[in-house]
C-alpha cells in the first residue's frame, strides 16, 4: 500500500528522517517506536504532506503514485488519515459540520455526491457510538475545551468517519487513561480490515497490548534500526531505549 | 504559505464590480441653498420639509468633519459630489413586469432575483436604486395589518404628520457632521411603522445600491414600532465597481416605543477600492435606536465592502427594562479602513445591554472596533457584557480595539472581554489533512468564529452573509 523509500527530510536546516525504508500493506498493523526526538513524529508529518517538513532525498509511493507531489488534502482524498498528537481546536465549528465538510470535501474530489444527510447521520450515530462518545460531542465546537482523552477519542471518531486506508495513530495513548485507552483501542480494532492498514506511533508498549501490531520498528536517531514482531515491543519495554542507544552509539 | 494566501487575497477582484445602463437624471454637482430647493421641488416636498433640510444645511456649513477616528482618507469635495439622481423613468409599479429589465438584470446578477425573493422567501422588499425606489412588494399583506412599509418620499408625501413626529428625534440634525449633511440632501431610504400590537408578518428587506458614477448616496431610514409591536428589517447592499471615491453618509433612526422590539440586520459590501487601495466606497453612518420602557433594539451587522467605514450602530436604552443589542462581524481587507462599533447609553432602571464585535483583519486593511458603555446617574442595575474579538490573517493588517466606558451608578455591572488571533496554519493543516482545501477551510474557520454573529441574522440572510464572507476573503489560498 505505501512504500517508502530513504526518505530523508529536514525541518529548517536539521536534517531529521536520514533514510528511512519502509513498506506497509493492506491488512497490515505496523508499530513505530522510539525515543523522543527519533524523528516519529516527522515521519508521520511528512506522510500526512505538512509544509514545514523539506523531502530532500527519496520517494513515498501510495498504491504506486508519487505521493511527495500532492497536497495535503489530495493525499486525504486519496485515503491517508492522521490521527494528531495535538489535535487543534476549531472554535464554533461543530464536530458534525466538520466531519460532514471532510467527507464531502473527499467525496467531491472523487467525483461523487455529497452524502445524504440521512446516511450522514445515521453514521454519526452508530461511530459515536463505537466509541462510547455521547451524541452531544457532535454539537460541540471541534476540541474547543475537550479533554486530552475526549481530543484523542474525537480522532479516532473522525477515523471511523473517514474510513481511511492508511490510518497514522500519532501519540494515540498520550493522555488517554486506561479506560479511554481501552475504548479507543476497541474502536481501532474494529475499525482494521484486510483493506486498511495502521500504522501506530508509540513510546510505550501499552498500547501494543490492546492493537496487537503485526510487525514492530524502532526508529532512532531518523533511521530504522530495528525491525520485528510484537516481540520486540516486550524486549524494548523490558530493556529500554538505551539497550537500542548502546547499539547504534 | 500565508505570503500567498496575502497574495491571492489581495488580488481576488470585487465580484460585484460592473454597473448598470439606466437613463438617470441627474443634478449638476455642488452643494448650495439652491440646490436643496431644487432637490425638494424635484421630489414635491412640503413646505416644513424643505425648512428642515435648510435648517440642516445651515447646521452643516457651520460644522467640520470629524477627525477622531482611526481611519485615514482624502477628504470628500463635496462641491463634487452630484445629490440627487434617479432612474429617468419613475415608474408606479404593480408587478415586476413593469420594472426596468436592465435593472432586473442586474438584480440577477447580483443573485438578488427579486422574483425569486419574492417567490421563496416571502420578504417584501423596497428596492432603492440610485436613491429612488423603483419597485415595493407584499405592500398588500403589509396594509392589512396597518404596517406601512415606503420610500421615504412616499412617506412625506402620504403619512407627513408620523415622518415630522419622529424624523430627527433619535439623530437630530445637528448631532454630527455627516448626520446634518445627509439631514439637508437626502433623497430617499425607507419609511416603515409598525401599529400599537402588530407583529410584522415577514422580514422587511430593503437593497441599496448606488448606481450613478459620482453620485453621493443619502439614504434616510425612519423605522417606528409602536408600544408591543415586533419587527425584523434585513438591510443589504453591492455597488458597482468605480475608480473615484464614492461617498455615502446614511442615517437610520429606530424608535421602540414600550414593549416593542425592532430587529436590524445589515449585511453590507460596497466596494472596497482594488487591490493598491484605489476607490471604493465611503461609508460614514449614523445609526440609532432609542428604547421606551421594556423595548428591545437589536443590531446585527456583517460589514464587508466599503473603503472607509465609520459607523456606530448605537441604542438610547431610556426606558426601565430596555434592552440594546450589538452583533457585528467586520471583515476588512487589502486597504480597507473600518472605525465600527456601538454605544449603548443605559439611562433607565435594570436596563441590559450585549455587544458581540468579531474584527476580521487581512492584507493591509485596518479594523478597529470602537465602543462606548455609559451607564446614566438614574440607571440602577444596569448591565453590560462586551465582547470584541480579532482575527488576523497576514503580518500587514492591523486590529485596534477601543472600549469606552462611563458609569455613573454604583449599581452598574459591566463586563469586557476581548480576545485577538491569528487563523493558525496548524488549524489550516488540520482540515487539509482532512481532504478540506485551505481556502474551505479559511471560510469554516472564519464561519466558526464568526457563529454567534451570524445566528442572530434571519436564516436566509444568514447564508448570504456566510457566502459574502468566503468570498471576500476568497482566493485567500496558499
Amino acid at each position: 500500500m505505501i512504500q517508502i523509500k530513504n526518505l530523508h527530510a529536514r525541518v529548517e536546516d536539521k536534517e531529521i528522517l536520514k533514510g528511512i525504508n519502509l513498506e506497509i500493506g493492506a491488512g497490515e498493523v505496523h508499530a513505530i517506536m522510539g525515543p523522543n526526538g527519533s524523528g516519529k513524529s516527522t515521519l508521520s508529518s511528512v506522510i500526512a504532506g505538512r509544509e514545514d517538513y523539506e523531502v530532500t532525498q527519496g520517494q513515498v509511493y501510495f498504491d504506486g503514485e508519487d505521493l511527495l507531489d500532492l497536497d495535503p488534502e489530495e493525499r486525504a482524498h486519496k485515503g491517508i488519515f492522521l490521527s494528531f498528537q495535538y489535535p487543534v481546536e476549531i472554535p464554533g465549528v461543530t464536530v458534525s459540520n466538520f466531519i460532514k465538510t471532510a467527507i464531502n470535501e473527499s467525496r467531491k474530489a472523487r467525483g461523487q455526491e455529497p452524502m445524504e444527510a440521512r446516511e450522514m447521520l445515521a453514521k454519526m450515530r452508530e461511530k459515536t457510538a463505537l466509541l462510547e462518545m455521547d451524541k452531544s460531542y457532535l454539537s460541540r465546537s471541534l476540541n474547543e475545551g475537550f479533554s486530552g482523552g475526549e481530543k484523542k477519542r474525537n480522532e479516532i471518531f473522525q477515523m471511523a468517519m473517514l474510513e481511511p486506508k492508511l490510518a497514522i495513530l500519532d501519540e494515540t495513548d498520550s493522555g488517554l487513561d486506561i479506560d479511554a485507552l481501552r475504548i479507543v483501542a476497541g474502536g481501532v480494532n474494529k475499525l482494521r480490515n484486510e483493506n486498511n492498514a495502521i500504522v501506530v506511533i508509540t513510546h510505550y508498549q501499552r498500547l501494543l497490548d490492546y492493537i496487537e501490531p503485526d510487525f514492530v520498528h524502532v526508529l532512532y536517531n531518523g533511521r530504522i534500526v530495528k525491525s520485528g514482531t510484537k516481540e520486540l515491543a516486550l524486549e524494548l519495554e523490558e530493556k529500554g531505549y538505551d539497550w537500542i542507544k548502546a547499539e547504534n552509539a | 504559505m500565508s505570503d500567498e494566501i496575502l497574495d491571492e487575497i489581495t488580488s481576488s477582484d470585487y465580484k460585484y464590480g460592473f454597473t448598470t445602463d439606466i437613463e438617470s437624471d441627474t443634478v449638476p454637482p455642488g452643494l448650495s441653498e439652491e440646490v436643496i430647493r431644487m432637490i425638494s421641488a424635484k421630489k414635491n416636498e412640503p413646505e416644513w420639509m424643505l425648512e428642515w433640510r435648510l435648517d440642516a444645511y445651515k447646521t452643516w456649513l457651520t460644522m467640520e468633519e470629524p477627525e477622531w477616528a482611526n481611519v485615514n482618507y482624502p477628504k470628500p469635495d463635496f462641491q463634487a459630489i452630484s445629490y440627487y439622481s434617479a432612474p429617468k423613468r419613475k415608474p408606479e409599479l404593480e408587478s415586476l413586469d413593469e420594472v426596468d429589465p436592465e435593472l432586473l438584470r442586474t438584480f440577477e446578477r447580483l443573485g438578488i432575483s427579486l422574483d425569486e425573493q419574492k417567490r421563496l422567501s416571502g420578504v417584501a422588499m423596497d428596492v432603492v436604486v440610485d436613491s429612488i425606489s423603483v419597485a415595493t412588494t407584499f405592500k398588500k399583506t403589509l396594509a392589512e395589518r396597518g404596517i406601512i412599509f415606503c420610500s421615504m418620499s412616499e412617506a412625506i408625501q402620504e403619512h407627513p404628520e408620523l415622518v415630522r413626529k419622529y424624523l430627527g428625534t433619535v439623530v437630530p440634525k445637528r448631532d454630527n457632521f455627516y448626520a446634518a449633511l445627509n439631514s439637508a440632501v437626502f433623497t430617499d431610504g425607507s419609511f416603515c411603522y409598525i401599529p400599537k400590537g402588530v407583529r410584522c408578518p415577514m422580514e422587511l428587506s430593503t437593497y441599496f445600491r448606488i448606481n450613478e458614477a459620482g453620485t453621493g448616496q443619502f439614504e434616510r431610514t425612519l423605522l417606528v414600532a409602536e408600544e408591543g409591536s415586533y419587527v425584523s428589517y434585513l438591510e443589504g447592499c453591492t455597488a458597482p465597481q468605480r475608480d473615484e471615491n464614492q461617498l455615502h453618509a446614511a442615517v437610520v433612526e429606530l424608535i421602540a416605543l414600550d414593549h416593542a422590539e425592532i430587529k436590524y440586520s445589515t449585511v453590507q459590501n460596497w466596494y472596497p477600492g482594488d487591490a493598491e487601495g484605489k476607490g471604493g466606497v465611503f461609508n460614514f453612518v449614523t445609526k440609532r435606536g432609542i428604547c421606551e420602557h421594556s423595548a428591545k433594539i437589536s443590531w446585527t451587522q456583517v460589514e464587508t465592502g466599503s473603503a472607509v467605514t465609520w459607523k456606530y450602530p448605537s441604542c438610547i436604552l431610556k426606558g426601565d427594562n430596555s434592552i440594546g443589542e450589538f452583533y457585528s462581524v467586520a471583515v476588512t481587507n487589502k486597504y480597507q479602513q473600518a472605525d465600527t462599533g456601538t454605544k449603548m447609553i443605559h439611562l433607565g432602571k435594570n436596563t441590559k445591554s450585549t455587544i458581540i464585535s468579531k474584527g476580521i483583519s487581512a492584507g493591509h486593511s485596518q479594523n478597529s472596533y470602537r465602543g462606548l458603555v455609559r451607564v446614566g446617574a438614574r440607571a440602577e442595575n444596569a448591565r453590560n457584557f462586551s465582547q470584541c474579538d480579532s482575527l488576523l490573517m497576514g503580518d500587514l493588517c492591523g486590529a485596534h480595539t477601543f472600549p469606552y466606558i462611563e458609569a455613573q451608578h454604583a449599581t452598574a455591572q459591566i463586563e469586557h472581554e476581548a480576545t485577538t488571533s491569528k487563523i493558525g496554519e496548524d488549524q489550516i493543516f488540520y482540515c487539509n489533512q482532512r481532504g478540506i482545501g485551505t481556502e474551505e477551510a479559511i471560510a469554516l474557520i472564519v464561519n466558526g468564529y464568526c457563529k454567534e454573529v451570524l445566528n442572530q441574522l434571519p436564516m436566509e440572510f444568514a447564508v448570504e452573509a456566510q457566502k459574502l464572507l468566503e468570498v471576500s476573503l476568497e482566493g485567500s489560498v496558499g
